[in-house]
Order: structure tokens, then C-alpha cells, then sequence
């Protein structure tokens, strides 16, 4: 067994089992009907990739832990997510917004992961990069076109990106465990993913008419566990079925 | 039944082959492209399979069926994903892509006609020439890159005016 990649393999499956919770969250409250098509389905993207990272991380542990443990029955403090993820929903420029950020990460990440010296991540790189890859596109054109719509539509993803953005360097962040793993070739460094991120989203928002900002605080403790108040609130009903009916299954 | 001979795993080879698919049940297993192997092992068959989607719903019920479908037919039976290589949409056959425009659906691409998915692009707006299944008129436009299933877009014709779906190039 290998601790620090089950580190790693947990942040990673933790950032999409909790970001795919909150696109799930918007299941028909969405604006229109392609959407509330959409956001599902993004979510589902996100939950599939979870349940397939922890059941790897399962193998890793070997103590018989299983997905749904992993998922369902942990405390706060043992989920590794980035915090941009489990930020609230808002309006759906935040929502689209944060998904982008998110998945102009992954992009690259499962790009590289093509050459990972671990094969069960690379396997899963290969299906996972197309998935992302509509992502990108589908949140970037809502990106572009809330920018360069109305006045309204522009202070709204204007908002969203001031309130989000300092949530975004922590998903570059390398503990001493991700180090180790990219020394071992299993993951790439995250330099050449910043670089990859930084030109995909000034590409998108130089198309949207909005600007970058400087962010001289970043928020982070995510990755070590350390979450916001709205995360105690996403677990609960997260958690909710497992822990008032243990071990129910359908 | 003890499977042994070679004619068992023929047998057991064309009842997975012929399963159909939940999502678009007149498709098979075999149209798809996703059966990558029936094999023999002591006295069970084993059937591997390459999911479509990661998270498709789909997945977990086609391995249910393949395993029943054996099973009924008498054969100790085990099914066992595989994961690489990802299945791609090339793998859907030609009777496949003429059954998804019988029933409405546009095929995907294949790979070698589509530059645009070979690369994975994430070019913005990115326009694909998608024929309408109906009157096979080009005049289309994207409704929605997502649609009911994992799989599919939402197209509209501009020329006979049907909606209809398109088979995403995976
Ligand atoms: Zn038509």
C-alpha cells in the first residue's frame, strides 16, 4: 500500500464526488430545459469518475473499505476536496463559472495522465478527458455569452468571478504527498497544468469581455481538510440515507 | 451446465452478442462495439466489456443483462469490466449506424472524418456538420451539446424542421 497516493487519489475523488453533489443540486430548478439536461448530466460525468477513483482507492487501502464508504461515511474533516468545489451553487453564472475552473484543470491533468506511470489512472484518463472536454465548452460559451450579453447577465459573472476566483490557486496547491507521486511520474506537475489553466480561461474571458483579476488572498485548507461552514451542510444531506438507514442499498 | 467445448463459447459468444442495449434497445451489444472478448475459464464463461460512460447508468444494467442472458441459457457465468482501452464511438458498426438513423438518430462521426473530435477540442462555438436523419439535409443547428441519455446531443433541422438526436462522437 501506497498512503500517499491514497492521498492523492482521494483529493482527486473528493473534488468530483462534491462538485458533482452540487451540479446534482440544481436537477429541475435549472433556467430552461437544455440545462436542466445539462447540469445532470455534467454531474453524472463527475459521480462516475468519483465512484471509480474510490473504488481505486479502495484496492489501495485494502482494509475492505468500499466506494460507499468512502463517499457516505467519513467526517468533515476526512474529505480532501478543493473548497472551490464545494462553494454554493448561487445563480448559474456561479455555477457555470466554477465548473469551468474546475474543468479547465482537469483538462490538462487527464491530458498528462496519458503517460502516468499507474495504469488504473491512466485507463481512466483516457474516458475522462472527453468527458471534461465538454465541459469546458459547454460552461465556456455560457461564460462567453453572460459576458457579452446584457448588463445584467455581465455584473452577474462578474460577481461570480470576484467571489470564486480566489478559490482557484488551491487547486495548483502540492502536499508532500502529490510530490511524491509526481516524482514517481503517476501524476504531472502542476506548473505545466497552471500554465495550460491560465490560457484557457484568458482565452475565454478575453472572448466574454471580462477581466482576469489579481488576487493577492487566496483561500485554501480544503485539500487538508480543513472546510467552510456550507460543507457541513452539503454533508448532511449528502449523508443523510446512510446514516439514518445504515447500510440500506438499492 | 459445465461449459467445455468450443461450440459452448460460440453459443454463449452470440447470446452476449445479441443483448440489447437499455438505453436504445434496438441496438445490440454487437452494434455497439463493446464486447471485447467470451472466453472459457474452468467450467464459466467470462464476458468482458467496455463501458461506454463512465457514469452511464447504462453500464451497470447491460453487465446485469449479459450475465442473466448466460446464465438463462444454462452457462456459469461471470462478467468483468475492462476499462482500457476506452471504448470510443468508432466502435459502433456500419449496421449500427444504419439502425441509429432508422430510428431518428444521427450516428456519430468517426474519428478519421471528424478533426474536430480527434483532437478533443475545447474551441468554443465549434460548429460540426451534423445530417439530419430524417431528409439527410446539412442545414442543422445544435440545440444542446447534452440530451437524454450521456450520449446524445439535441439537434434541430432547419430544413424539414424535425428535432431530432445526435450520437455524440466519443
Ligand atoms: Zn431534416
Amino acid at each position: 500500500m501506497n498512503p500517499a497516493l491514497l492521498h492523492s487519489v482521494v483529493q482527486i475523488a473528493d473534488d468530483h464526488l462534491i462538485l458533482g453533489h452540487r451540479m446534482s443540486e440544481w436537477c429541475g430548478h435549472a433556467p430552461m430545459l437544455e440545462e436542466d439536461l445539462s447540469m445532470p448530466n455534467m454531474a453524472l460525468d463527475m459521480i462516475g469518475q468519483a465512484r471509480t477513483l474510490y473504488t481505486y482507492a479502495a484496492t489501495i487501502e485494502n482494509q475492505g473499505r468500499t466506494e460507499d464508504d468512502f463517499a457516505y461515511l467519513r467526517n468533515d474533516r476526512e474529505y480532501l476536496n478543493c473548497l472551490l468545489v464545494e462553494r454554493p451553487n448561487g445563480d448559474f453564472a456561479h455555477t457555470m463559472l466554477r465548473q469551468l475552473y474546475f474543468a479547465a484543470y482537469m483538462h490538462p491533468f487527464w491530458e498528462a495522465m496519458h503517460k502516468s506511470t499507474d495504469n488504473t489512472l491512466q485507463a481512466l484518463s483516457f474516458k475522462a478527458v472527453k468527458e471534461i472536454a465538454y465541459h469546458i465548452r459547454h460552461c465556456g460559451e455560457w461564460i462567453v455569452r453572460l459576458g457579452d450579453g446584457t448588463d445584467e447577465s455581465h455584473e452577474r459573472i462578474n460577481n461570480a468571478v470576484s467571489a470564486l476566483h480566489p478559490y482557484t490557486a488551491e487547486l495548483f496547491e502540492v502536499d508532500e504527498q502529490r510530490l511524491a507521486g509526481i516524482e514517481l511520474g503517476i501524476f504531472p506537475a502542476q506548473a505545466q497544468l497552471r500554465q495550460v489553466w491560465d490560457k484557457t480561461i484568458d482565452q475565454i474571458f478575453h472572448q466574454a469581455k471580462i477581466k482576469v483579476p489579481r488576487t493577492d488572498f487566496n483561500q485554501s485548507g480544503g485539500r487538508k481538510g480543513l472546510h467552510t461552514e456550507d460543507f457541513g451542510l452539503l454533508l448532511s444531506q449528502l449523508q443523510y440515507l446512510q446514516r439514518a438507514y445504515p447500510g440500506s442499498t438499492w | 451446465m459445465v461449459a467445455k467445448r468450443s461450440a459452448d463459447i460460440n453459443a454463449a459468444r452470440t447470446i452476449a452478442l445479441s443483448v440489447p442495449d437499455p438505453e436504445l434497445p434496438f441496438l445490440t451489444l454487437e452494434d455497439l462495439g463493446i464486447v471485447r472478448n467470451v472466453s472459457i475459464d474452468g467450467d464459466t464463461i467470462v464476458a468482458k466489456l467496455t463501458p461506454t460512460y463512465i457514469g452511464c447508468p447504462a453500464v451497470s444494467v447491460i453487465e446485469k443483462d449479459v450475465f442473466d442472458a448466460l446464465t438463462k441459457a444454462g452457462f456459469n457465468a461471470r462478467v468483468i469490466r475492462v476499462d482500457s482501452p476506452a471504448w470510443t464511438t468508432d466502435w459502433i458498426t456500419d449496421t449500427g449506424r444504419q439502425k441509429l438513423k432508422d430510428n431518428g438518430i444521427s450516428p456519430p462521426e468517426t474519428k478519421s472524418t471528424s478533426p474536430l473530435a480527434a483532437k478533443n477540442t475545447i474551441a468554443l462555438f465549434s460548429q460540426r456538420t451534423v445530417a439530419c436523419p430524417h431528409c439527410d439535409s446539412t442545414n442543422t443547428e445544435k440545440l444542446s451539446e447534452f440530451g437524454s441519455t450521456p450520449c446524445k446531443a439535441q439537434y434541430r433541422c432547419l430544413h424539414c424542421r424535425e428535432p431530432f438526436d445526435h450520437f455524440k462522437c466519443h
